[in-house]
């Protein structure tokens, strides 16, 4: 008996991010959600420009990709043109959270029926670790050598809280990769993201809390373990805002 | 008995399996390099395997088939 087997969904060639990058993990989930539901034939994937930007790659189904930050405005005209279509965006924090910004908030205000995969990571990897906005106070980075000064820089953008401030957002669930349970319940939070958009409900948001050893600078286990220490303090999981189920228990 | 099933030349050799195994099956091959030049995991010990698929559920790059 098979336990466990690479989803049919994911492309079966090697990726390119470096050794121990959660991103291979968040991208089996979509996948595995995606055969579950049976969804690959319908499914359009909205690729990013950022470490992700490949993500075209390594999905069966079809992808577009968009210029930076512009995902949710690429998802909104796919959908609302082939609304019979799952159309979903895989997003990093330096295309969702910075150039982007714009785009997620106003996609959520208007209920989009798509669905968002956020990954955060807390730094921008592609480009050689430069500070994200959701780089954490005091975080070393390339940009902020003696760590994120929050008076000069601000604060970091906490997404899903901040959504959750809209009417018009469906779902928002915060999970993180850095073990077993936690890869576990990320499933769970994707599946439920797509089942939302196949039932209509409207714009779902998973901000999946990601590592980036190599501009940590930590080993891969060294960086499961700073997720646990410094970045789900700051950023606790949880289910932000579930309209859907709120409305029921009234 | 479990069995085990690696793409070696897809591994890069991160070692989050080797770290999350209950029963210390797994280990990076050191006096090996594959096609990328990490050194591939391996299963020293696959006899110990329980199949709970701890390894795949945390391998990034999706290598490990597990069976039982």
């Amino acid at each position: 008996m098979v336990v466990f087997d690479k989803p049919h969904a994911l492309a079966d060639v090697s990726m390119h991010y470096c050794p121990g990058c959660t991103h291979g993990i968040v991208h089996r989930l979509v996948a595995e959600v995606m055969d579950e539901l049976g969804i690959e034939g319908k499914a359009i994937g909205i690729a990013p420009v950022g470490c992700s930007v490949m993500a075209y790659n390594y999905f069966n189904c079809d992808m577009i990709e968009a210029a930076h930050g512009r995902a949710p405005a690429v998802a909104t005209g796919v959908k609302r043109a082939l609304p019979e279509n799952i159309v979903f965006t895989y997003q990093g924090d330096g295309d969702l959270a910075s150039i982007g910004m714009a785009e997620t908030v106003h996609a959520a205000a208007r209920n989009e029926n798509i669905t968002i995969i956020f990954i955060n990571n807390a730094i921008y990897g592609m480009t050689g670790g430069q500070m994200a906005p959701t780089s954490l106070p005091g975080q070393v980075t390339q940009t902020s050598p003696y760590g994120r000064d929050v008076n000069h820089c601000g604060y970091p953008i906490k997404v899903c809280e901040m959504l959750s401030t809209l009417d018009g957002a469906e779902y928002l669930e915060r999970v993180a990769v850095n073990n077993v349970k936690n890869v576990k319940n990320a499933k769970k939070a994707i599946k439920k993201a797509f089942q939302n958009q196949v039932e209509g409900k409207g714009f779902s948001l998973v901000e999946v809390v990601s590592s980036c050893p190599t501009n940590w600078g930590l080993t891969p286990q060294k960086a499961l373990e700073w997720i646990d220490e410094k970045m789900i303090p700051y950023y606790p999981l949880g289910v932000y805002k579930d309209r859907s189920a709120e409305s029921e228990a009234k | 008995m479990a069995k085990l099933t690696f793409k070696t030349d897809k591994c890069k050799g991160c070692g989050l399996c080797v770290d999350v195994c209950p029963k210390n099956v797994l280990a990076l091959a050191t006096d090996k390099i594959n096609l990328k030049g990490h050194h591939p995991v391996e299963a020293v010990n696959e006899a110990d395997c329980i199949g709970c698929a701890f390894c795949a559920t945390m391998c990034p790059d999706c290598i490990i088939k597990v069976e039982r």
